[in-house]
């Protein structure tokens, strides 16, 4: 079976294209390309990753100038189509953005940057994206953020929670979404959220940076396998 | 003759405004124990060239709310003035 191609969108101040690429090229099967901004061809890919970083410089906000990139009017149309749109982190704040997941990103409740370990529990295991975690199964996954202090309404919340939206929220070892355990003030603890159709993920968590042992943990490696299976249909 | 459009952003009331928190601490340890709050924003200057004034509030108005504030946690307030 020919390889399914994958592309990883690269920004002016994306940092974890190339940690994405190489998470991706870790799974036979997988052939990233990368995707320059300002381009419009996606290259036959069958999935689009929005990486981390500090595209723009965070100029403004955070995601706010990437999101008119030239490319955004493909990846936007692609994601409107139903194919799978992944946004980590920076890609997250770009998907915010652009209108194709809701709610906005301000700053950490805390002032600081982070960049630690997190837990998060996977919430809801029947997207196309967490297929292959068990339900509610805790995650060890870092994060390295300013802005990742999820807020939306809160008629965008309970819809978010009525239609089972939340796919990953920050908790402590037990899976406990308390306080303490939300490392940015986000609402609810949420780490990461889908769009309505399934098919665009955001989270700020990095997946990438948990993808084989050297780095500490291998928990996000189901999420690009999940995203795998779909895609390639196995 | 162009217009100026001077653009301020500022956070909801509702949104935590850590930056301003932070400016607010550092004044009460000034001494100023007088300061209730601090709030921090943005302010965009832009020109546009555009003879028509409804023309230019128009286009200031429509910036304003796609790229340079973001609806979901940010107000804007728009002035226009002729540039002489």
């Amino acid at each position: 079976m020919a390889d399914v191609t994958v592309g990883v969108v690269v920004f002016p101040g994306s940092n974890c294209d190339h940690d994405t690429e190489y998470a991706l090229a870790s799974f036979s099967g997988v052939r990233p390309v990368m995707l320059w901004h300002n381009e419009h061809d996606l290259q036959g890919a069958k999935a689009i990753i929005l990486p981390g970083g500090f595209s723009y410089g965070d100029y403004l906000r955070a995601g706010s100038i990437a999101r008119f990139s030239p490319i955004m009017q493909e990846v936007i149309e692609f994601a409107r189509k139903g194919y799978p749109v992944l946004g980590i982190c920076n890609g997250f704040q770009v998907l915010l953005e652009s209108g194709l997941l809701e709610g906005a990103l301000s700053r950490n409740r805390d002032k600081k940057f982070l960049c630690r370990r997190t837990n998060i529990r996977a919430v809801n295991c029947s997207t196309i994206y967490t297929s292959l975690y068990s339900k509610n199964q805790v995650l060890d996954i870092p994060v390295a953020h300013g802005q990742g202090n999820y807020f939306a309404p809160p008629e965008v919340i309970e819809s978010l929670e009525a239609h089972d939206q939340i796919v990953f929220k920050y908790t402590d070892a037990q899976g406990l979404a308390t306080d303490e355990a939300n490392p940015n003030g986000s609402l609810q603890n949420i780490a990461g959220i889908i769009n309505r159709k399934g098919n665009v993920l955001g989270l700020m968590p990095h997946p990438e940076r948990a993808s084989e042992m050297l780095l500490g943990s291998v928990d996000g490696r189901p999420l690009f396998e999940s995203l795998y299976s779909h895609i390639a249909g196995v | 003759m162009p217009y100026t459009a001077k653009i301020k952003v500022t956070l909801r009331q509702s949104i935590l405004d850590v930056q301003g928190k932070a400016v607010e601490h550092a004044l009460k340890n000034l001494g100023y124990h007088s300061i209730e709050s601090a709030r921090i924003g943005k302010y965009i200057e832009v020109i546009i060239n555009e003879q028509d004034r409804a023309e230019a509030e128009r286009i200031g108005n429509e910036i304003s709310g796609k790229l340079l504030s973001n609806p979901v946690m940010e107000n804007y307030s728009l002035d226009l003035e002729k540039v002489n």
